[in-house]
């Protein structure tokens, strides 16, 4: 169906609008393994990638998934792959290692229940994972966590640019509702295949150019450690320029609520219903995990009572908002863990106990 | 004395191959590391490759693999080289790619990529250098260490109990579809070190003619962690190695399975 502005507009599920708007980002090459809530990722790469001349391979495990991203993209590529939390532990020694090699890539993670085989309902006990990752080493990926389908499509998209540009893994952050739930989304064009030209990637013929080597191995610590300030420097880079938030609510609140992804849905309705009953609150949802906005954190902890911070995990995100806060005001933390939704009403109350509590102070 | 001599009288009959690097190599003096890799340059320059070749490196005493090869090379995590050989294969189809793997890179934590690889057919050559122990880490068991065979952490020599088994790789991968090439050899004399190079000859033209998976068994000196001279070791690997791993040709995809040394 198209829409006013001649745009396509179609009913999808999180899962198969993420893997469209890689399509339509310029992702070629998809190394997957299955595991649910994700399997719609890999299916419709299987389907449609070789429409536009992709290629998709099922990995024996997300450990060769990960390394034959990493040889796409020491071929020039920028490589995707998609998994849910037990996959994406996986795969954390092939990040560090795309990361020595200075590699780019694109991972998505639906993060489920856990620790261990855990279920497949909906978590965000992946928050260090995803933001404190990326195995052993100094290094980080770039995390971005959509909040609907649409928001998936977008930035899977979007994600092939920020890899490219700052030559690091990017993390997109899900969860089991984000991946299967279904929205109308507007697609993205499908966009030309991302060049295989770098200065840096090999394979293509030497046709009078000098051998290439990628390589993560430097034994001399001082040259490792400049791989690690070149590396730091991109990161300082996307740092200055990729901080991504959105915020709804009170102009003059008392309360910040900060929330990400499903939970930052929920917490929507929820400060809708708290102003009905005369309590102000603000959400403010971050997008970028890493890098996190920490400054837009802060400038809210001079105005407001308390921060609240809500998450479907036991407090994770909650340590990077008191870093943000650094004691302006009291961080409060409702979460649960396991894989149990949060739902509107529960919030409600907790924000109208926080409320209530604060106020008696 | 080297240094006056008139260069320009002789010609050569023995060079560095284009595909060599002017470095000099890490391994223990008796290592077979080295002519395995001489062999596979000599190949990559008789088959006019070099200039679009891929090397894929692993970890082992060959870690330094990209330094010596004359042509692209990426680095792998350890056991993870045919993945990233996939990974590059599948980029650039036009591009020659191989991996050189030990026998604990290869048969111990990596034995899942590289029997996935080959059942998926990639196109890529595998040059396994089986020498029955962990070298780099300092002689620990491998998967291919002998029974009765002592090693660091089999003490008391290679037992059932203590370390189980020994794995043949060539031997479990002939049972895989999608192997193009599969042979076995031995670098201990001249003659042998020729079916070795025509080994890898067919080996890296089973990939140019896209005909699937190839790889070669070299089984390799490691006199350092076998404690032994070098005519020792090769004896050892005559006399004894042999006999656990018999060099032929498993699969050929010209002609299953002939020309058994
Ligand atoms: C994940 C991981 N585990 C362990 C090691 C340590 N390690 C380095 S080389 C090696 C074994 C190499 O043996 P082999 O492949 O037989 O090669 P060789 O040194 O004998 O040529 C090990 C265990 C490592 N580098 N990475
Ligand atoms: S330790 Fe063994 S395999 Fe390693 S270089 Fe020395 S002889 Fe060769």
């Amino acid at each position: 169906m198209e829409d006013r502005s001649g745009a396509t507009r179609k009913l999808m599920s999180g899962n198969e609008a993420c893997a469209e708007g890689a399509i339509a980002g310029g992702c070629r090459f998809f190394f997957g393994y299955p595991i649910t809530p994700q399997n719609a990722i890999p299916e419709y790469m299987a389907e449609h990638l070789p429409e536009v001349g992709g290629v998709y391979v099922q990995a024996e495990s997300e450990v060769a998934a990960t390394y034959m991203m990493l040889g796409a993209a020491a071929a020039g590529t920028i490589p995707m792959t998609s998994s849910s939390s037990p996959g994406i532990s996986l795969m954390q020694e092939g990040l560090s290692y795309m990361l020595g090699c200075e590699l780019p890539c694109v991972v998505v993670n639906m993060v489920r229940g856990g620790p261990g085989l855990g279920n497949i309902a909906p978590s965000q006990s992946d928050y260090w994972l995803a933001t404190r990752g990326a195995g052993h080493g100094d290094g980080r990926c770039l995390t971005f966590a959509p909040y609907s389908v649409q928001e998936l499509h977008d930035w899977s998209a979007e994600a092939f640019q920020v890899a490219a540009r700052y030559r690091l893994p990017v993390m997109i952050l899900g969860d089991a509702v984000l991946a299967q739930m279904m929205e109308p989304v507007r697609l993205r064009p499908r966009g030309e295949a991302m060049s295989l030209d770098r200065e840096w990637a090999v394979g293509g013929g030497l046709k009078g150019r000098e051998r290439r080597i990628v390589n993560s191995l430097w034994v001399v610590p001082e040259v490792m450690e400049q791989v690690n300030l070149r590396m730091k420097a991109r990161f300082d880079q996307a740092e200055a320029e990729m901080v991504r938030f959105e915020e709804v609510g009170d102009e003059e609140p008392e309360m910040l609520v900060v929330a990400y992804g499903s939970m930052a849905r929920v917490a929507e309705t929820a400060i809708g219903w708290a102003a009905d009953e005369g309590i102000r609150a603000r959400l403010l949802r971050p997008i970028s995990l890493v890098p996190f906005p920490y400054a837009a954190i802060r400038v809210w902890a001079e105005r407001v009572r308390l921060v609240l911070v809500l998450e479907l995990s036991l407090g994770q995100m909650v340590e990077d908002v008191r870093l943000a806060v650094e004691g302006r005001c009291p961080v409060e933390f409702y979460g649960r863990a396991g894989g149990p939704l949060i739902t509107p009403e529960d919030t409600l109350s907790v924000i109208l106990s926080m409320a209530g509590v604060r106020r008696m102070l | 004395m080297l240094d006056d001599l008139d260069l320009t009288e002789y010609e050569p009959v023995y060079t560095r191959p284009e595909s060599f690097t002017d470095t000099i190599m890490r391994y223990c003096p008796g290592c077979t590391h080295g002519l395995a890799h001489r062999l596979v340059a000599e190949v990559l320059d008789e088959l006019g490759v070099r200039e679009r070749t891929v090397c894929i490196a692993s970890v082992g005493c060959s870690v330094y693999t990209y330094e010596y090869f004359n042509c692209d090379c990426v680095q792998a995590a350890h056991g993870r080289a045919p993945a990233v050989a996939t990974g590059v294969k599948r980029v650039r189809p036009d591009s020659v790619v191989f991996t050189y793997q030990g026998d604990g890179d290869l048969a111990s934590i990596g034995l899942a990529e590289v029997v996935h690889a080959a059942a998926r057919a990639e196109n890529i050559t595998v040059i396994f250098v089986n020498n029955a122990v962990f070298g780099m880490t300092q002689g620990q068991m491998a998967p291919t260490t002998l029974p009765g065979q002592v090693t660091t952490t089999t003490p008391r020599g290679r037992s059932r109990e203590e370390g189980g088994y020994t794995l043949r790789v060539c031997e479990l991968l002939s049972q895989v579809e999608g192997v193009a090439y599969l042979a076995r050899r031995v670098l201990t004399s001249p003659g042998r070190v020729r079916a070795a190079k025509n080994a890898l000859r067919l080996a890296f033209e089973a990939q140019l003619e896209g005909a699937g998976f190839s790889l070669v068994e070299l089984l390799s000196a490691c006199p350092t962690w076998w404690h032994m001279t070098w005519r020792e070791a090769f004896d050892w690997i005559d006399q004894t190695m042999t006999r656990y791993f018999p060099p032929g040709e498993f699969v050929n995809w010209r002609g299953c399975g002939q020309a058994k040394e």
